[in-house]
């Protein structure tokens, strides 16, 4: 590869250059070869489930209605935890899982944009007003992880935050009417 | 001083004020949510805080630098006079108008919603109407960038225009699409919810009109970045350019990909299904490509001139290339951050990956390397590069300048590593403190200081690099004008009229954005998501 050779070569650059641009369209394959093969085989997937809801009219009546917030378990055994975002707060405050089993996660938001993660898990959504948001997860560890709100909602959004309490199978006992609470210490 | 001298001049210390002033206070953001200073300052003064460094970072130094760079480019690369002087001034004048009209508010608290101004909270109106003039401004700039460059054609027909003039424009034509969707979001959402004019607002409709402009502007930014990489950096580092036709696409694939991506801020939120997240993100991956282009083509330029001075084997020309430039320099510092930040960006891009990080540190980490980081380096580089042909003086000496981009390149380094880290464990965005006493936090509190120290490593680079500028005003030095732009290893005689104009290009945007962004809005149209009550912040 001699200086001259560079010099002269119009050839030889178009060369390289196309031998590169080879190079970055296989990497690009790949990234999104490896995207779509893990969504498709094993369901990984941003949550997108476009469910409209009226922020005014949340706390009213419906699914996000005080009696239904928190962790239900239905007769099937399904885990749904109902949780609403507002300024500056997550109601409720504790929220109570199984470990090892899959749980359906809904949120929505009565004022403003919201957003949050759990802790060591891979848990995270916008919660946008208008809409609900909903995770699937399962969590492998028990004990307390935090759940902050992520998205800026007002000065008190630093003091925005819930507790997951992963429960191991034999604490998670829900009542006859199939919730349950954080358990107390 | 020539008249457009000035004009440059103004438009550069009203862009390096701002990030000195931005630079200040983000220091002292780190400090208050830090261990060291938990507890220091109220949310309030926090959250203005953030307000105020977001807007001077991302609309004040960014703006301001490209125009005053696009004209001294105008002038330069094409080697003939600005058109339409007057209207320049007008604009900076709007502009710099905006920036008073958008810091009082802030100032005053009645703004504290952050850059990204997510509605339903929604700021004083004069804080918006700040923004709009800032960027009214650079609306002008980009039609006089436009004029520019035909008015040279006209004069030179079949000629391919400058390849610095070249991407100039093709970030104005940029520019006027990116800031479509903001403009849209603020006149028809926004600033009729801040002035009380209705009182509830569509919430996934103003975050998608947001996104539309939210990552081509950070193509915006980054673009003069790049122009330097193409057209100074070969002729600094003592070479050439390796190819002519490879920076014409870099800059062709950035206006085609910069804009039918914005959808990848939002692949967290409810109000949009996978299939549309899933198409953005494809297109997403193609903004990959005029990045990869350009190590290959920097690189090889590099190599040649390594060569030429002397530079054996497979690495000997790394050695031998001028790094005492800072042009150089900031390059080599720039493509390893660069490296770190892209890295971070595929992570970003991984649609279902995204769920580790998203609104986490290392977010902010990202953005911060890539533009904080190569992309202000490079300012810096071109600050260093035309100031001695703005005021004719020269640098008295070097060294100072080298040091102020080691400086840059260790604080950001050394303040966003441990922000990675901080993003991976769950630290979330934007908060004013933490609560050190919880276990899980504990644990963060060291990786937080270190990245404090980074911070403060900044602050002196940031006071250096004024410094170093400010000397140069009353310097003795007389600067010898000497070659800037570099030559390719094949100079054009003639190019495609698709290389040398942006006609075709335009279609096909329209066409990516109807494909893109089509049913994302639609979709708002045919059915509106149940509106928000609007929250305005005191």
């Amino acid at each position: 590869m001699s200086d001259a050779r560079h010099e002269v070569d119009e050839r030889w650059i178009l060369r390289t250059e196309l031998l590169w641009a080879f190079g970055v369209g296989v990497f690009i394959a790949a990234a999104l070869g490896m995207i779509l093969f893990t969504a498709l085989t094993i369901s990984v997937n941003p949550p997108s489930n476009v469910e409209r809801i009226d922020p005014k009219a949340l706390h009213l009546s419906g699914e996000f209605a005080e009696h239904n917030l928190g962790t239900t378990v239905s007769g099937d055994g399904t885990v749904i935890v109902r949780a609403i975002a507002t300024q500056f707060m997550f109601v409720p405050q504790c929220i109570a899982v199984p470990a090892n089993r899959r749980v359906t996660l809904r949120f929505a938001s009565p004022d403003v944009i919201h957003g949050l993660l759990i802790t060591g898990t891979n848990v995270n959504t916008m919660v946008i007003p208008g809409f609900v948001a909903q995770v699937h997860t399962e969590f492998t560890r028990t004990g307390d992880l935090l759940m902050p709100c992520h998205e800026y909602c007002g000065q008190g959004h630093s003091e925005m935050w819930a507790t997951v309490q992963v429960l191991p199978e034999n604490r998670f006992k829900p009542g006859s009417d199939g919730r349950i609470s954080c358990a107390q210490r | 001083m020539r008249n457009v001298d000035r004009l440059c001049l103004a438009h550069f210390w009203v862009a390096f004020g701002a990030f000195l002033f931005a630079c200040l206070i983000g220091t002292w953001q780190m400090w208050v949510r830090s261990p060291l200073g938990a507890n220091i300052g109220t949310p309030g003064q926090y959250f203005m805080s953030v307000t105020a460094h977001g807007v001077s970072m991302a609309y004040v130094l960014t703006t301001f630098f490209i125009m005053g760079f696009g004209y001294f480019v105008a002038v330069t690369a094409l080697n003939r006079p600005l058109p339409g002087r007057l209207w320049a001034w007008a604009a900076f004048w709007i502009a710099l108008l905006g920036v008073v009209v958008t810091i009082i508010p802030i100032g005053l608290g009645k703004a504290s919603v952050l850059f990204t101004f997510y509605p339903p909270l929604t700021a004083s109106a004069w804080f918006y109407i700040g923004l709009v003039l800032v960027v009214a401004g650079s609306w002008i700039w980009c039609v006089l960038m436009l004029v520019a460059m035909s008015a040279w054609k006209r004069e030179h027909p079949g000629q391919p225009v400058p390849l610095a003039m070249f991407a100039t424009v093709a970030n104005a034509v940029m520019w006027l699409w990116t800031t479509i969707g903001v403009a849209v979001q603020l006149v028809f959402q926004v600033i009729p919810a801040a002035l009380g004019l209705v009182q509830t607002i569509d919430v996934g409709l103003a975050r998608t009109l947001f996104s539309w402009t939210l990552h081509a502007i950070v193509y915006f930014w980054l673009i003069p970045a790049y122009i330097a990489f193409y057209t100074m950096v070969p002729r600094a580092a003592g070479g050439r350019l390796y190819s002519d036709t490879m920076g014409r696409l870099t800059f062709i694939l950035f206006l085609i990909y910069s804009l039918p991506v914005g959808m990848h801020h939002l692949l967290m939120d409810p109000q949009h299904g996978n299939a549309m997240k899933f198409v953005q993100v494809l297109l997403t991956a193609f903004v990959a490509v005029p990045t990869l282009l350009t190590i290959f083509t920097i690189t090889a330029s590099l190599e040649i001139a390594g060569r030429l001075r002397g530079g054996r084997g497979l690495f000997g020309w790394i050695a031998a290339l001028p790094w005492e430039r800072p042009m150089v320099l900031a390059t080599g510092l720039g493509f390893v951050m660069l490296g770190f930040g892209g890295f971070g960006g595929i992570i970003n891009m991984g649609y279902g990956m995204n769920a580790m990080v998203h609104n986490t540190s290392w977010v902010t980490a990202h953005f911060h390397l890539i533009f904080g980081g190569s992309v202000v380096i490079m300012y810096f580089a071109i600050a260093y590069e035309i100031w001695p042909r703005l005021t004719g003086r020269d640098h008295m000496s070097l060294a100072p300048l080298r040091m102020q981009l080691w400086l840059w390149f260790v604080g950001m380094m050394v303040m966003t590593l441990p922000w990675h880290w901080l993003g991976l464990q769950g630290q979330w965005r934007r908060v004013a403190n933490f609560n050190y006493a919880d276990p899980i936090i504990a644990g963060w509190g060291p990786w937080v200081v270190v990245s404090l120290v980074g911070g403060f490593v900044l602050l002196i680079s940031a006071l250096l690099f004024v410094r170093n500028l400010a000397v140069l005003h009353r310097g003795t030095v007389v600067a010898v004008p000497r070659a800037l732009y570099a030559v390719a290893v094949h100079p054009p005689k003639r190019v495609p009229a698709a290389l040398n104009g942006f006609g075709l290009w335009n279609v096909l945007v329209l066409v990516l954005m109807v494909l893109a962004y089509g049913f994302p809005i639609a979709q708002f149209l045919i059915e509106p998501s149940p509106s928000a009550i609007v929250h305005r912040v005191r």
